[in-house]
């Protein structure tokens, strides 16, 4: 036998962005629920909608297989009181049990027979839980203190097992063969089975499967903006959110009037999309279009009624948007300075004032010309105007925008503009040096304050997101190619930043980790300079000398580590031996001022030949010190680059 | 079909609910910031008994204000409050039915539930719902309240709050809600345009700041002193514990025009919400204990 399963689960509009994590965990749980079980099958498929997840699955048993268990008892010479005792222990009489030779002697056993379980009996007791048990973000109760938690209220459940109902219940609900249509297009009940489920949905206005949602409003944008010489600002967050916002999702086109193009199109982009969940739309030459597409939950607007609907409202987003602009614009951004003193930048860290303060001051440390260091002190000035209290994520492209409309020359303007980039790892640094080194000033200026007051990220806990700084520090200081000392000598800090640090080269850059572990070694103060070492330690990897040599330095540090070797005196060359050591030295002397990677070649036979030829641990204690610095000042040399005992070599260590 | 005028749209709604067992009151006649903080809200949600009430508030934000002259906001806007306590399993369908009595065909326009916690840090209140859009316009807040006053509830009400002036904006295709028909012949504007000037101008620039201040200690005081007369209050049944949620809305309001009137740093503001707070969730305990429900 070998049944199909139908799971719908149907529920109060569920948020976006929880449903595919949810049907991720659904899908772990069940088919580890038929593994364990033994109940075969897989899970085929899972969808959701705001209103329902779906699972199902194939190849499911009617029911467990039985199963046969050969058990031990007491030996055989233990006699009849024990043979009664291990029958009855076993639910059985004495002529039941049998008996088994094995290598210590003869043993009473009995072969216990379990019948499986019928499936839809462990799927009726298991069910219940397993949808409970689904984590989500925030739960709530809805049938009175000390019910059932879920993320919003269960309506209906539909659970088949072929054509049978498996029977459970949740909160109130029982599970059934009915389900229920889109709120608007559909019946609010019908009844269904596995094989007519889609098409008793798409009956009823729902669009189960998430992928020909979004290629029906992918299409339907197409055929909106052909011929128009429009084209969509992609966005695929945004795409996602209206794919699983909706069940049956259509999409208009909608106009706004042209004098609302005179905002910066960042307030217009940002209204659209995070207050109106609008895509934008572009002409030909990529500038802003009076336009936008709006995504409904329903099958059409024939009457127009939904686009002008839409229109109005954003219309009056736009109307406040210009009020704010226009408003702002009235007070120069310095004016604003005083006003930051009101803003707290963290209850233990002060106002945004000080964190102004510090972060010019820091500038200038950091090498920052007049430009960068106007730039700091303008740039949280933005942060009490209307706009950005209304739009926050606006901040910093309103302050770049409104310094640039007040006169500020460019450098300051884009300085301020950009310096909360980068914004994740797929976000670019700063453009300009100044922006640069505005936007790393104030990264480090929060790390250092919040390191000082012990509010240091741990486990999945960062509130103030420093990871996200520490590692946006790190990108404008490699990626612009900028020498600043990142830490202020606070040991937890350094650590921090270290950890930030590798983990940009390992993961992000795609290093290897033994080679950044071997160039971090010889230092990190410098984060360019260490960009650099490790392309030169990834190039001459591959070349044949280079591990052998690696494995060499390992050996050489050993030695130096075993002999306690501490001075770091001249090589006394009278002491050399001829042959060999004297060879290895010349070696040495003579391309000192080479790079490493033309060293190579030549140095990695001489250094073989005089582990295989030399005796380090010579018995004259002088020759012996001679050796050991030989060794140290060749390691001293190439450890500038790397520490290249890190490198792990095919030969292990 | 004409569109409701704002009075009458009013009216479809209260018979709507008062048809599903509402009990239709008018007004709370204190000065509220929202529908919610009517006690016939706050602490009716509170114990075991059913209740179901619908009324309309006015609801005065004071920094909201603009003087008459923005389209769109206003200082003292109608909230049309429903609490179903507990709440329907159909109850977003019955929300639904009540667009359709106000004339909206929902299958010429789009509606959708979009993901909006509601919380009252100032009431030790939250709750799990959405914002209602109609067209890319909100219409409505639906709440499942979980706490009130730090108490997780007996019953979970559904509370479905709407924005009248935008619901009628919207019935009567109007950009300005000053625009907005009340009754026939007469605009929004006619009736409320004055109090919204007036009211800006007071709460933005006239108010006296140590009055303020002032009066929100003395409310303060007289809430705390009642709540510690409790305890040793022989008739617990006749203990005065809706006087002392009165004065907790006094403080609500004045905490409201002091920051409308910008005297409150944001640093500030953190603590003077902690002291509301307390009052509330001390008011709640007691309403909870008086009904003979112990508080969590």
């Amino acid at each position: 036998m070998s049944i199909p399963l139908l799971l719908e689960i149907g529920v109060e509009e569920i948020p976006d962005w929880m449903l595919v994590p949810a049907l991720n965990q659904l899908q772990d749980t069940f088919q580890t629920l038929l593994d364990q079980q033994a109940l075969g099958g897989r899970v085929s498929s899972v969808d959701a909608t705001p209103r329902r997840l779906v699972l199902k699955a194939e190849g499911l048993l009617d029911r467990q297989a039985d199963t046969e268990e050969l058990l031990f008892g007491p030996p055989k010479s233990a006699g009849a009181g024990a043979a009664n005792g291990f029958a009855k222990k076993m639910g059985t009489t004495v002529d039941q049990l049998g008996v088994e030779s094995t290598a210590k002697g003869e043993y009473f056993s009995f072969k216990k027979k379990t019948q499986g379980q019928p499936t839809a009996a462990i799927l009726s007791r298991e069910l219940p839980s397993l949808i409970l048990r689904i984590q989500w973000p925030k739960t709530m109760y809805w049938n009175g203190k000390g019910t059932e938690h879920f993320i919003r209220p269960i309506r209906w459940l539909v659970a088949l097992l072929g054509e049978n109902v498996v029977p459970f219940e949740i909160a109130g609900v029982k599970s059934g063969k009915t389900s229920t249509g889109h709120r608007l297009l559909g019946k609010a009940s019908f009844p269904v089975t596995i094989a007519d489920f889609d098409q008793q949905l798409r009956a009823n206005g729902v669009i189960l499967c998430a992928g020909e949602r979004q290629h029906k409003i992918e299409t339907e944008i197409q055929t909106l903006l052909e011929g128009r010489g429009l084209h969509l600002q992609r966005d695929p967050d945004l795409l996602h959110t209206l794919v699983y916002i909706t069940e049956f999702p259509s999409v208009i086109l909608g106009e706004f009037d042209r004098q609302y193009l005179e905002l910066p199109k960042e307030v217009l982009v940002t209204v659209m999309k995070h207050h109106q969940k609008y895509f934008s739309v572009v002409d030909a030459e990529g500038n802003l279009a009076p336009n936008f597409i709006a995504v409904m939950n329903t099958s059409g607007d024939p009457e127009g009624l939904v686009r002008q609907g839409n229109e109005s409202v954003l219309r009056s987003r736009f109307n406040d948007a210009r009020f704010f602009w226009r408003n702002d614009l009235k007070r120069k951004l310095e004016d604003r300075l005083e006003d930051l003193k009101n803003v707290t930048f963290q209850a233990k860290l002060g106002s945004y004032f000080e964190k102004t303060l510090r972060t010019v001051a820091l500038v200038k440390t950091l090498g920052g010309d007049e430009g960068a260091a106007r730039a700091a002190l303008l740039a949280k000035c933005d942060l009490p105007t209307d706009m950005v209290k209304e739009f926050t994520d606006l901040q910093g492209i309103m302050g770049g925008q409104y310094a640039k409309a007040q006169g500020e020359p460019e450098p300051v303007w884009r300085a301020i503009y950009d310096h909360y980039k980068p914004l994740s790892m797929e976000d670019s640094i700063p453009a300009t040096t100044q922006g640069r080194l505005v936007a790393l000033a104030d990264k480090l200026d929060t790390l250092r304050e919040c390191f000082q007051v012990d509010m240091i990220p741990s486990g999945s806990k960062d509130p103030f997101a420093l990871r996200r700084a520490a590692q946006g520090a790190v990108r404008i200081a490699v990626e612009g190619k900028l020498n600043v000392t990142l830490d202020d000598g606070s040991p937890q800090l350094r650590e921090f930043l270290r950890d930030r640090i590798e983990y940009y080269f390992r993961d992000v850059r795609n290093f290897k980790y033994d080679e950044v572990r071997a160039c971090m070694a010889a230092g990190w103060e410098d984060l360019p300079d260490l960009e650099a070492r490790l392309r030169r330690v990834q190039a001459i990897r591959p070349t044949t000398d280079f591990e052998p040599l690696a494995a060499s330095f390992k050996r050489i540090k050993n030695i130096l580590k075993q002999a306690d070797f501490k001075s770091a005196g001249n090589i006394n060359a009278a002491l050399l031996e001829a042959g060999p050591e004297k060879d290895l030295w010349d070696e040495h002397r003579q391309t000192k001022s080479q790079p490493l990677e033309t060293r190579i070649a030549a140095m990695r036979p001489r250094i073989d030949l005089f582990f295989d030829k030399v005796l380090v641990n010579a018995p004259d204690a002088a020759i012996r010190t001679n050796r050991l610095t030989l060794l140290n000042n060749l390691l001293t040399e190439f450890s500038t680059i790397a520490d290249f005992s890190e490198i792990v070599t095919e030969k292990g260590s | 079909m004409t569109a409701l005028t704002f009075q009458e749209m009013i009216f479809r709604l209260k018979h709507y609910w008062a048809n599903r067992g509402c009990i239709i009151t008018e007004p709370y006649d204190m000065e509220l910031g929202a529908g919610t903080m009517s006690p016939e809200t706050f602490l009716r949600v509170l114990g075991p008994e059913p209740y179901r009430v619908a009324y309309v508030q006015p609801s005065r934000r004071p920094a909201d204000g603009r003087y008459g002259e923005n389209p769109k906001r206003l200082y003292k806007h109608q909230q049309l409050q429903v609490i179903l306590k507990p709440s329907p399993a159909d109850v977003l369908d019955q929300y639904l039915g009540s667009l359709e009595a106000i004339g909206i065909d929902l299958r010429k326009h789009d509606i959708k539930f979009e993901e909006d916690n509601w919380e009252a840090p100032t009431l030790g209140a939250w709750g799990i719902g959405w914002q209602v859009m109609l067209d890319g316009l909100e219409i409505t807040q639906f709440t499942y309240f979980q706490q009130c006053g730090g108490i997780d509830l007996d019953l979970v009400p559904a509370e479905i709050t709407y924005g009248m002036e935008r619901l009628a904006s919207f019935l009567q295709n109007k950009d300005s809600l000053y625009d907005v028909e009340w009754t026939k012949g007469v605009l929004y504007k006619e009736v409320r345009f004055k109090d919204e000037q007036q009211s800006s101008v007071y709460n933005f620039e006239l108010a006296s700041v140590d009055m303020l201040w002032e009066l929100f200690k003395l409310h303060e005081a007289e809430c705390r002193r009642l709540l510690d007369m409790y305890e040793k209050y022989e008739d617990k049944a006749r203990f005065p514990v809706l006087p002392a949620y009165e004065q907790v809305l006094k403080c609500s309001n004045t905490f409201n025009l002091l920051d409308a009137r910008g005297a409150i740093s944001v640093t500030e503001r953190v603590g003077v919400i902690g002291r509301v707070r307390r009052l509330a969730v001390g008011v709640a305990q007691l309403w909870a204990a008086q009904s003979g429900v112990a508080a969590a």
